[in-house]
C-alpha cells in the first residue's frame, strides 16, 4: 500500500514538473526565458494561443542553433486569470528561476501588477499586447499597437466609406477611455461629429436600451472598442435588430482574441476594423508562419492579432540578444534600442529607441465570412501617442504610465 | 474546554514560532506572505460564520473595501501608519452600520446571504465603472477595471522612506496573524464570545434572555469585517496593486470554499483551507497538462463528498486516532447549526 | 411615440429574461432548498448544444427548444444522481459541490469547444417600428417565458405529479409518509429545473456572446431574483422579475446600462430588508 502512495505521488509530482523541465540535461547553460500568461479562466481565449506562439517561436530559435549557441529554455506559468497569481509569479521568475528575461501579460492590469517587480530586479520585460499606450519604462519593451496607430489609420477610412456623424460605444475601462478620446480627435480632425458616447462596464451583456439610444442619435457610424466576451453581445444584438444595413460599424478590438470566428458571417460582416495583423494577410511571411504553426499545433489555426504580436516581440527580443553578443540585459537594451526590426506575419516591426513601443505596420480591414480581408496596408506607423509624452533617450530613469492628454 | 486560556495561548505561541521558522525554507517569502494574508481573511470568514452563525457572502467586499481604503489614503497621506488604521476602521464602520441594518431587520440565513452579496456586487460595479478622470479621491485616481498601482508601501511607522518588504515584511504579516488568532482567541473565551455562540445555537432563547441579540450580531461582524479589511491592506502592501477583482464574486466564493474546506466552527481550520488551496492554486499554474478550472472543480467536489467537515477536524481525528487519546467529539447538532449558517 | 413603443418591448423583454434566467434555479430552490451554483453553466451547455445541434443541420427552434433542455436535463440527472443525492439538507456544502461542479464545466467545455465556437444568428429578423428597428427575436423571448410560466402553472395545479410536488414542497416528510418517495421527487425536480436551464441558454444563445465562462454572468442575477421571491414558486418568479426588470430598464434609459444594474441590486436590498421573507413571504402569501 504505501508503495502504491509512494508510485501516486512521484507521478503526481513528475506530472507537475513535466510541462516545465523539458530538458533537463541542458538546463545548466541554458537561456531562461520567463513566460506568465492566463491560460485558462476567462482571458484564456487571449492567453492560449499566445503560449503556443511563445513555444513556437522558442522552438524556431533553437532549432536555428538558439542563441549564443546557447538553448533557449521556457519558464512558463499559468495565471488563470488572477491577478494576485501575476504578482506570485512574477516574484517565482525573478528571485527563484532567476530568468533572462520575462515575456507576457495579457490585461493592463496584469502588467502594472508585475512591471516594477521585473524593474527592481533588473529582469528585462516584453509585454506584447495591443494597449492603451503611455508606458514610458526603460525596462519593459511593448510592440502591441497604440490607439493612435490604430485609430489615426482606421477613423479616416471608416467615415469615408460611411458618413460624417460617428458614435462611440466604449469599454468602460483604461484603453476604452482613452480610445474613444482618441477617435474624438481624429472625428474632429476629420472633419466629423461626435454624437454620442457611451462607456460599459466589461460584464454588461444586455444592449437593446443602447441600440435604441444609438437610433435617436441617428449617427452615419458607430465605433465600438468593446472587449470580451460579454461586449460581443452587443454585435449580436445589434445584427438582430436589423442595424446592419442601416448604420455603419467599425472596432478597434473585434478579432483581437479571433471574436470574429464566434459571430456568424451574417453577423460580422461588414465590419470594419484595423491592426497589425489578419490571418488572412497576403504575405510569404504569412502563408510560412502559418504552415508551422499548424504543423506544430496539429493543424491548429487559433492565431490571432495578440498571439502574433507575442511571437514578434519574441523575435524582437532574439534578434536583440544577437546584436548585443550577450544576454547582460543593459546591452540587450542598448542593441534593441539601435532601433532593431524584424520582419514576420505582421510585416516589418521595428523598435522606436525613444518610447520602446513599436514602429508596424497597420492594416485595414473589413470582416467578411468570418476572415479580416486586408483591405489597405499602411506601412510603419509611429507609435505617437506614447511619443507625446515619452522620451527614454532624454530621461531614462522614467518609470510611469502617462495618460495623454489630447 | 478541554485546556486553559493560558495553554492555548502557549500552544498557538510555540506552533507559530516554529511555523514561522521552518516554512521560509519550504516555501519561498513571496507567496508565504500572501498565504498568510489569505489565512487572515480566511479567518475573518470563520469567526462570523463559524462562531457567530452568520452566513456572509461578501466578506470580499470588507477585504477589498480595505485594501483600496489603504491605497487611497496612502496615496494622499503618503505615509502608511495612518492608512493601515483606516484599512481597518472603515471596512468596520461599513459592516457595523451593514449589520446594523440587517440584524435589526430580522434578516436571517439565505437572506442575509444575498443581501452581503449584493452588496458586494454593488462596490464590485462601482469601482468597476470609475475608469474616468472624474472619479478622483484626494490625489488618487481610482482607475476603474484596471485597479490603482504605485501607492506608499508599508513603511516603519513615522519614516516614510524606511519600507518593509521582502522577507521582514513576511514576517509582520506571519505576527500580525498569530495576534489576530490571540485576539479572537480571547474573544471566544470571552463572556461576548461565549454569548455569540448562544446566539448561533438559539437566538430566540438568547433574545429572552434578554440578550440584545442584533447589537450583539452587529458587533461580530463588524469585528470579522475590521478583520478582514486588516488582511485587504495586507494584500495591497503585498501586491502593490489593488483591482476591483478584490471584491468580486469569485473571490467571495473563495473565501467561503477556504473556510468549509478547512473546517467550520475551528479558529484553524479556515486559516488552513486558505493557505493549503492557495497553495495548491500556485502550484497547479506551474503545470500545463489539463485545464486547471477543471482540476480545481474536481477538488472541489470530490472534498465536499469524501471529506464533508473539513481538513481540520479530519486532521485532528487522525491525530486522536494515532495517538489513541479519546477525548469528547464535537457535539453533533452544534457543527450542524453552525454549517447551516 | 416610436420610442415608447421601443422603451416597453424592452422592459417586458427585460422581465421576460430574468424569468427565463431565473426559473430553473427557482424550480430547484422552491422544492429542494438547493441553491445550484452551477446553473449558469447549466444554461451555458443549453447554449453550447444548441450551437451544435444546429450545427449538424437540426432545426433551429427543434434544437433551442427540445434537444437542448433534453440533453442538459439528463446531464442534471447524471450530477444529481452523482452528487447531490449526497448532500439532501446541507445547504453550504451543496453550493461548494455545485460551484466545484460549474469549475469543472468551464473546464470541459474549455476542452471541448475551446474558446471560439461560432454562435447561430437570430432566426427571427428584425423590423422597423417609426424610425426604430427593433430586436424581432425580443418577442421571441417574451412568448417563450410567458408559456414557460405558463406551463409551470398548469403542471403544478393540473396534474398528479404536479401535486405530488406541491405536496413535497410544502411537507416532505409527510409526502415521504404517504408513500412518495423523496427521493425519486427529488431527481425528477432536478431534472426538470435542468431542463429549464438549458432551455434558458439555448434561447438566450443568439442574442450573446457564447464562451466557456458565460454562465458566470447568469448566477448572481438569477439567485437575487429567485431570492426576493420568496417562497411562492410562480408568484415569487413573476413578482420579482417584474420589479426588477421594470426598475432596471427605467434607469438603463434615463441614466445608464450600469445605474440601471445597480437600481436592481439596490432595490433587491430594499425589498430584502422591508420583506425579509421574500416578496411572497408578505404578499400573495399561500400562492403558488
Amino acid at each position: 500500500m504505501s508503495l502504491n502512495r509512494r508510485e501516486l505521488l512521484g507521478g503526481a509530482a513528475a506530472l507537475t514538473t513535466a510541462g516545465l523541465l523539458p530538458r533537463v540535461a541542458f538546463a545548466a547553460d541554458a537561456i531562461k526565458l520567463g513566460s506568465i500568461l492566463d491560460k485558462s479562466g476567462p482571458f484564456d481565449a487571449y492567453g492560449k494561443p499566445m503560449d503556443m506562439a511563445t513555444r513556437l517561436a522558442v522552438a524556431e530559435i533553437n532549432e536555428a542553433g538558439g542563441l549564443l549557441g546557447r538553448e533557449v529554455e521556457i519558464f512558463a506559468y499559468d495565471t488563470q486569470s488572477d491577478m494576485a497569481l501575476y504578482s506570485q509569479y512574477g516574484q517565482q521568475l525573478t528571485r527563484q528561476d532567476k530568468v533572462d528575461v520575462v515575456h507576457g501579460g495579457i490585461l493592463s492590469a496584469s502588467r502594472e501588477a508585475i512591471r516594477q517587480t521585473m524593474r527592481k530586479s533588473k529582469t528585462l520585460y516584453f509585454y506584447n499586447v495591443l494597449y492603451e499606450g503611455g508606458v514610458c519604462d526603460r525596462n519593459i519593451f511593448i510592440n502591441g499597437v497604440t490607439p493612435a496607430q490604430q485609430v489615426e489609420a482606421l477613423v479616416p477610412y471608416a467615415m469615408n466609406n460611411s458618413g460624417k456623424k460617428v458614435y462611440i460605444l466604449a469599454a468602460d475601462y483604461n484603453y476604452g477611455q482613452i480610445t474613444a478620446r482618441w477617435i474624438e480627435k481624429f472625428v474632429r480632425d476629420n472633419g466629423g461629429e461626435v454624437v454620442g458616447t457611451d462607456f460599459f462596464p466589461l460584464d454588461v451583456s444586455d444592449f437593446g436600451s443602447t441600440i435604441a439610444k444609438v437610433q435617436t442619435a441617428a449617427p452615419d457610424l458607430v465605433i465600438a472598442p468593446l472587449v470580451g466576451g460579454a461586449h460581443l453581445s452587443f454585435f449580436r444584438q445589434w445584427a438582430a435588430a436589423g442595424m446592419k444595413d442601416k448604420i455603419a460599424l467599425a472596432s478597434t478590438t473585434l478579432g483581437v482574441g479571433n471574436e470574429h470566428k464566434v459571430l456568424t458571417p451574417e453577423e460580422g460582416n461588414g465590419i470594419m476594423c484595423a491592426y497589425n495583423y489578419s490571418q488572412e494577410l497576403d504575405t510569404p511571411e504569412n502563408a510560412a508562419f502559418k504552415e508551422r504553426w499548424a504543423a506544430m499545433f496539429d493543424g491548429d489555426q487559433s492565431m490571432h492579432e495578440i498571439a502574433v504580436s507575442h511571437y514578434h516581440g519574441l523575435h524582437t527580443w532574439a534578434e536583440g540578444v544577437r546584436t548585443a553578443g550577450t544576454i547582460d540585459r543593459d546591452a540587450v537594451i542598448e542593441a534593441l534600442e539601435t532601433g532593431i526590426s524584424i520582419t514576420g506575419p505582421g510585416g516589418k516591426v521595428t523598435v522606436d529607441p525613444k518610447t520602446h513601443h513599436a514602429v508596424l505596420d497597420v492594416h485595414l480591414m473589413e470582416m467578411r465570412d468570418q476572415k479580416m480581408n486586408v483591405i489597405e496596408t499602411l506601412p510603419q506607423r509611429q507609435p505617437i501617442d506614447t511619443q507625446a509624452v515619452c522620451d527614454l533617450s532624454a530621461n531614462p530613469d522614467d518609470n510611469t504610465q502617462y495618460e495623454i492628454e489630447i | 474546554m478541554a485546556r486553559t486560556a493560558l495553554q492555548d495561548v502557549l500552544l498557538t505561541l510555540v506552533v507559530s514560532a516554529l511555523l514561522i521558522w521552518i516554512m521560509p525554507m519550504l516555501i519561498g517569502t513571496y507567496t508565504l506572505t500572501v498565504l498568510v494574508i489569505y489565512g487572515m481573511l480566511g479567518l475573518s470568514l470563520g469567526l462570523i460564520w463559524g462562531f457567530g452563525g452568520i452566513l456572509c457572502f461578501g466578506q470580499a467586499a470588507f477585504f477589498g473595501l480595505g485594501a483600496y481604503t489603504y491605497a487611497i489614503a496612502a496615496i494622499n497621506i503618503g505615509e502608511s501608519t495612518l492608512p493601515m488604521l483606516l484599512a481597518v476602521l472603515v471596512p468596520a464602520i461599513f459592516a457595523a452600520l451593514l449589520g446594523a441594518m440587517m440584524f435589526y431587520g430580522r434578516l436571517t440565513d439565505v437572506y442575509l446571504g444575498v443581501i452581503t452579496l449584493v452588496v458586494t456586487l454593488i462596490l464590485f460595479k462601482f469601482v468597476n465603472s470609475t475608469a474616468g478622470p472624474q472619479y478622483v479621491i484626494g490625489k488618487a485616481r481610482l482607475g476603474g477595471f484596471n485597479g490603482i498601482p504605485g501607492f506608499q508601501t508599508l513603511n516603519v511607522p513615522g519614516d516614510p522612506g524606511a519600507y518593509i518588504w521582502g522577507d521582514p515584511y513576511y514576517y509582520v504579516c506571519a505576527v500580525a496573524l498569530v495576534i489576530v488568532f490571540l485576539l479572537v482567541t480571547w474573544l471566544l473565551r470571552s463572556s461576548f464570545g461565549r454569548i455569540a455562540l448562544g446566539i448561533r445555537e438559539n437566538e430566540v432563547r438568547m433574545g429572552l434572555m434578554g440578550y440584545d441579540v442584533a447589537a450583539r450580531k452587529t458587533v461580530m461582524f463588524a469585528i470579522g469585517a475590521a478583520i478582514a479589511g486588516l488582511a485587504g491592506a495586507l494584500f495591497a502592501n503585498w501586491g502593490e496593486i489593488v483591482t476591483p477583482s478584490l471584491f468580486s464574486l469569485g473571490q467571495s466564493a473563495e473565501i467561503i470554499i477556504w473556510c468549509i474546506v478547512g473546517g467550520l466552527g475551528t479558529r484553524i481550520g479556515p486559516i488552513i483551507g486558505a493557505a493549503g488551496l492557495a497553495y495548491l492554486k500556485f502550484l497547479l499554474g506551474q503545470q500545463s497538462l489539463i485545464d486547471n478550472t477543471l482540476i480545481t472543480g474536481l477538488i472541489l467536489v470530490l472534498f465536499v463528498l469524501f471529506l464533508p467537515k473539513g481538513l481540520a477536524p479530519a486532521i485532528a481525528a487522525l491525530f486522536r486516532a494515532v495517538f489513541g487519546r479519546t477525548r469528547r467529539k464535537p457535539d453533533a447538532r452544534r457543527m450542524r447549526r453552525a454549517r447551516h449558517g | 411615440m416610436d420610442l415608447t413603443f421601443v422603451i416597453i418591448v424592452e422592459t417586458l423583454y427585460a422581465v421576460a429574461s430574468l424569468v427565463l434566467i431565473s426559473a430553473g434555479l427557482a424550480v430547484v430552490f422552491g422544492m429542494m432548498k438547493v441553491i445550484n451554483l452551477a446553473h449558469g453553466e447549466f444554461m451555458m451547455m443549453g447554449g453550447y448544444v444548441t450551437i451544435t445541434a444546429v450545427g449538424l443541420g437540426v432545426n433551429v427552434f427543434v434544437a433551442m427548444l427540445v434537444i437542448a433542455p433534453l440533453v442538459v436535463g439528463l446531464i442534471g440527472l447524471v450530477v444529481e444522481r452523482l452528487v447531490i443525492r449526497h448532500l439532501y439538507g446541507r445547504l453550504v456544502d451543496t453550493m461548494l459541490a455545485t460551484w466545484g461542479l460549474s469549475l469543472v464545466f468551464i473546464g470541459l467545455a474549455t476542452m471541448i469547444f475551446g474558446n471560439t465556437t461560432t454562435g447561430i444568428s437570430t432566426p427571427i429578423t428584425g423590423f422597423a417600428v417609426g424610425n426604430y428597428q427593433i430586436n424581432g427575436y425580443n418577442f421571441f423571448i417574451i412568448v417563450v417565458s410567458i408559456v414557460l410560466v405558463i406551463g409551470i402553472y398548469a403542471v403544478l395545479r393540473g396534474t398528479r405529479a404536479g401535486l405530488i410536488a406541491r405536496g413535497a414542497m410544502q411537507r416532505s416528510d409527510m409526502a415521504a409518509a404517504l408513500g412518495y418517495s423523496p427521493d425519486r421527487i427529488y431527481m425528477a425536480t432536478f431534472f426538470c429545473g435542468s431542463a429549464l436551464s438549458g432551455l434558458a441558454g439555448a434561447v438566450l444563445a443568439p442574442l450573446v456572446g457564447l464562451v466557456p465562462t458565460s454562465g458566470g454572468a447568469y448566477i448572481a442575477k438569477a439567485f437575487i431574483t429567485v431570492i426576493a421571491g420568496g417562497p411562492a414558486l410562480i408568484a415569487g418568479l413573476v413578482s420579482s422579475a417584474t420589479s426588477f426588470g421594470v426598475v432596471s430598464q427605467v434607469f438603463t434609459f434615463a441614466i445608464s446600462p450600469v445605474f440601471g444594474e445597480v437600481a436592481l441590486l439596490v432595490l433587491a436590498v430594499i425589498l430584502l430588508r422591508a420583506m425579509p421573507q421574500g416578496i411572497t413571504g408578505r404578499l400573495f402569501k399561500g400562492k403558488l
